[in-house]
C-alpha cells in the first residue's frame, strides 16, 4: 500500500539492457530469423519452419564433421590435461627457475591462432620446414597436404603446443596455494607420492582444473583458424571440423538458412556440454561431501 | 620413551636458526615451548620430528641415536597452526589414514577412530568433509588424526592460534586432560605466557634459537632466569627499570628509592635491572611497605576484566594492570604503588639474582 514506485530505476537498467541486446540478443535473433525462413531477396521470403534444421541434422557431412570434432576435442583434453598436470608437478617451487619457466610457458599463449597455424604450416613442410624435412629424413613419409592422418595429427600437435601451457599455469597456481604443512603431515603419516597427489594435490587443484577443462573444451570445439591456415580443412575433409563445415555452408555455398540453423545447434551443443560437465563435476564434489 | 637433544644446531646459509640446544624430555611429559615468533620453535619441532636434519648435534631416543632416521619411522605426529586435513576425505577417513598406512586391520581401525572421535567430541561429524566443518572442528579432526596412532612424540605447533577466542579457551582446557594418561611426549609451542601457565607441565623458554630456561612451568614463571625470559614469560612484558644499589638502598632510574629488604637484602652494590610484572603494580597501596611512584598516564587499554594503564615518568615507562574498568585521564599525573617484596633483580649480565618468594608473587603473603 505504502510502497513507493520509482520508475527512474528503469533508466539504470537500460544501459545494460542495450549492451546485452546489441552484443547478444539481436545477433542471435537474426540467426534465429534466418534459420526459419528461405530468403531469396529482401522482399521474397518464405517461412519454412523446421525444414532447415531437419535438413542440416540429416546431412551426413555434418555427422562426419561432428564425429571428427568429438574425437579431436577428446584427444585435446585427454592429452593436454594430464600433460599439463604432469608439467606443473615438475616445475620448480622457488628460485630463479620459477620466473624462467613461467616466461617460457607463457610464450605460446601470446601467439595468435593464425600465426600458430602459419608457424606449423611452414615447420611441417617437407621441402623447407625443419620438422617436416627432419621427419622425412628419418624415413617417415610425412606430408600434411596429402596424408589425412598427418594433417589431423599436425592440427592436434599444434593445439597441444599452443595451449598445454594454460593448463600448466592454472595447475601450478593451484599447487602453489597448498600450504607446506600438508606435505609435512603426509610425510609424517608416511604417505606415498601417489597418495600425496591423489589426496592432497588433486583435490586442491580441482577448481582450477574444472576451469581449465571448460576453457579447453570450448576453445577446441570451436577450432577454425589453425586447420584453415594449414590445409583449409583438407586434405579432403580430414580436418573439416564443425566451424570449417559451417563456413563452407554459410560463405562457400551461401546457404544462409541451413547455416543459421546449424549455428544454433552448434551453440546449443557447446552450452549443453559445458552445463552437463560443470553440473556433474560440482555434484561429484558435493556427493563426496555428504 | 625419553627424547634427548644433544647440542642441536641448525644453520641455513649464514643464519643460525637453532643455537646449541640440549634438552631432555621425559616419557609422558607435557612440554611447552614458549617463545616469540621466529624464536625457532617450529624449527626445533621439525628437528625433533625428523622432518629436518640438524646441522650439528644428536637426537637420542632412549639413548639410541636416531639423528638420521626419516620421519616415517619415528612414530611422531604433528598438529599445525593451519588446519591440515586431507580435503577429499571425510572425517572418519582422515582420522583413519595414519592407521591405514600402518596396516592396522579394519575392525581395529573402526574401534580406535570411534573412541578418538568421541574423545575429541567429533563423533557426530565422521561423515563430513573438512571444508564443511568449523575451524574448531577441523582442528579437532587434525588432533584426532595425530592422537589416533599412539605416537611416542606428539608435536603441537601453536594449534590454537587460528581459532577464535571462545574455541581456543574450550580446547585449551581440554588438551591437558586429553593427553594426561598417555606415555606420549607432548611438545606444545606457543607465544602466549597465559597459555603456557594454563597448560602446565614443563616449560622451555626459547629466545633467538636457544633454550634459555627449562623447568616446571610455574617455577620458570616465578624465576625467569634472564631479562629476556621475563619479557617473554609475562603479558604484558615485565616492566624493566635500570637501578643501582649503593648505601644499602636501591636507586631506580626513575628517581625512586627502595629500601633493601627481604629477598633483596643480600644484593651487593652495583648496577642492576629491576623487573616488576604489571599485575604487581597497583594504583592503590596494597601493603604498608609499598612505595608511591608518580607518572603521567599515556594510555589506558581496557579489556573489560582488566585495564592496562601505561604510565611514563623520567624516561621510564610502566604498565600497570588493574582489575576492572578504569578511566584515568590521559596526560594527567597519577600515583601508583610498587611493593619492594615483588621486585625481580637482574645483574649487569641480565641474569636473575633475586626473585620474590613464590607465595608473595602469588599474592598470598601479607
Amino acid at each position: 500500500m505504502n510502497k513507493i514506485t520509482n520508475n527512474k530505476a528503469w533508466f539504470l537498467v537500460l544501459p545494460v539492457f542495450f549492451i546485452v541486446a546489441i552484443s547478444a540478443i539481436i545477433p542471435l535473433m537474426t540467426v534465429v530469423n534466418y534459420s526459419v525462413q528461405d530468403i531469396f531477396d529482401p522482399q521474397t521470403r518464405f517461412f519454412v519452419g523446421t525444414d532447415w534444421f531437419r535438413q542440416v541434422l540429416e546431412d551426413s557431412r555434418l555427422h562426419d564433421a561432428l564425429i571428427r570434432q568429438i574425437v579431436y576435442t577428446g584427444s585435446v583434453l585427454f592429452i593436454e590435461v594430464p600433460l599439463g598436470i604432469g608439467i606443473a608437478l615438475t616445475l620448480p617451487r622457488k628460485g630463479w627457475g620459477v620466473s624462467a619457466c613461467m616466461v617460457l610457458l607463457a610464450l605460446p599463449l601470446l601467439i595468435p591462432w593464425n600465426v600458430v597455424g602459419t608457424i606449423w604450416q611452414i615447420f611441417g613442410r617437407a621441402d623447407i620446414g625443419l620438422g617436416g624435412y627432419t621427419l622425412n629424413l628419418l624415413g617417415m613419409d610425412y606430408n600434411y597436404s596429402q596424408n589425412p592422418m598427418d594433417a589431423w595429427v599436425t592440427v592436434l600437435v599444434m593445439d597441444i603446443w599452443h595451449w598445454t601451457s594454460l593448463i600448466v599455469l592454472l595447475c601450478y597456481a593451484g599447487l602453489r596455494s597448498i600450504p607446506d604443512a600438508y606435505y609435512q603431515a603426509a610425510k609424517i603419516d608416511g604417505a606415498s607420492n601417489w597418495a600425496v597427489f591423489r589426496f592432497i594435490q588433486l583435490p586442491k587443484m580441482q577448481s582450477v582444473l574444472v576451469i581449465g577443462v571448460l576453457l579447453r573444451f570450448m576453445d577446441s570445439f570451436m577450432i577454425y583458424t589453425e586447420p584453415f591456415v594449414l590445409t583449409g580443412g583438407g586434405p579432403g575433409t580430414a580436418t573439416t571440423f564443425l566451424s570449417q563445415f559451417l563456413v563452407t555452408v554459410a560463405v562457400g555455398q551461401f546457404d544462409l538458412g541451413p547455416a543459421a540453423a546449424f549455428s544454433l545447434i552448434y551453440f546449443l551443443i557447446i552450452l549443453l556440454v559445458c552445463w552437463v560437465f560443470y553440473t556433474v563435476v560440482m555434484n561429484a564434489g558435493k556427493r563426496e561431501e555428504q | 620413551m625419553t627424547l634427548t637433544l644433544e647440542n642441536i644446531t641448525k644453520t641455513m646459509g649464514a643464519e643460525t636458526h637453532i643455537d646449541d640446544v640440549s634438552i631432555s624430555l621425559e616419557p609422558g611429559s607435557f612440554n611447552v615451548l614458549l617463545g616469540r615468533t621466529q624464536a625457532g620453535k617450529t624449527t626445533l619441532m621439525r628437528i625433533m620430528a625428523g622432518l629436518e636434519p640438524p646441522t650439528k648435534g644428536r637426537i637420542l631416543v632412549n639413548g639410541n641415536n636416531v639423528t638420521g632416521m626419516p620421519v616415517q619411522k619415528r612414530n611422531v605426529a604433528m598438529v599445525y597452526q593451519q588446519f591440515i586435513n586431507y580435503p577429499s576425505m571425510n572425517v572418519y577417513d582422515n582420522i583413519a589414514s595414519p592407521l591405514k598406512l600402518q596396516g592396522v586391520n579394519t575392525a581395529e581401525i573402526e574401534r580406535r577412530v570411534k573412541s578418538t572421535a568421541e574423545l575429541m567430541h567429533i563423533e557426530h561429524l565422521l561423515d563430513r568433509l573438512p571444508q564443511e566443518l568449523s575451524g574448531g572442528q577441523q582442528q579437532r579432526t587434525a588432533m584426532a588424526r595425530a592422537m589416533v596412532k599412539d605416537c611416542t612424540l606428539l608435536l603441537l605447533d601453536e594449534p590454537l592460534v587460528n581459532l577464535d577466542y571462545k574455541l581456543r579457551e574450550e580446547l585449551r582446557e581440554e588438551i591437558p586432560n586429553l593427553l594426561a594418561k598417555r606415555d606420549t611426549i607432548v611438545v606444545y609451542a606457543t607465544t602466549e605466557p597465559m597459555e603456557a601457565l594454563l597448560l602446565g607441565g614443563k616449560c622451555a623458554v626459547m629466545h633467538e634459537g636457544r633454550v634459555t630456561q627449562f623447568g616446571p612451568t610455574t617455577q620458570v614463571y616465578h624465576n625467569p632466569a634472564y631479562v629476556e625470559t621475563g619479557l617473554i614469560f609475562s603479558d604484558p612484558p615485565i616492566n624493566l627499570v635500570k637501578a643501582e644499589i649503593r648505601d644499602k638502598a636501591l636507586y631506580l632510574a626513575s628517581g625512586h628509592q627502595v629500601p633493601l629488604a627481604g629477598h633483596l637484602s643480600n644484593l651487593a652494590n652495583g648496577n642492576y635491572t629491576i623487573g616488576v610484572r604489571a599485575n604487581h603494580l597497583s594504583v592503590d597501596a596494597t601493603g604498608p611497605d609499598c612505595i608511591a611512584m608518580q607518572g603521567q598516564v599515556e594510555l589506558a587499554e581496557i579489556t573489560g576484566s582488566e585495564t592496562f594503564v601505561h604510565v611514563h615518568f623520567n624516561d621510564v615507562s610502566w604498565v600497570i594492570q588493574e582489575e576492572g574498568v578504569h578511566n584515568p585521564r590521559l596526560g594527567e599525573a597519577t600515583t601508583f604503588y610498587v611493593d619492594p617484596k615483588r621486585l625481580f633483580a637482574y645483574d649487569a649480565n641480565d641474569r636473575l639474582v633475586a626473585a620474590p618468594p613464590v607465595e608473595i608473587q602469588n599474592g598470598k603473603a601479607a
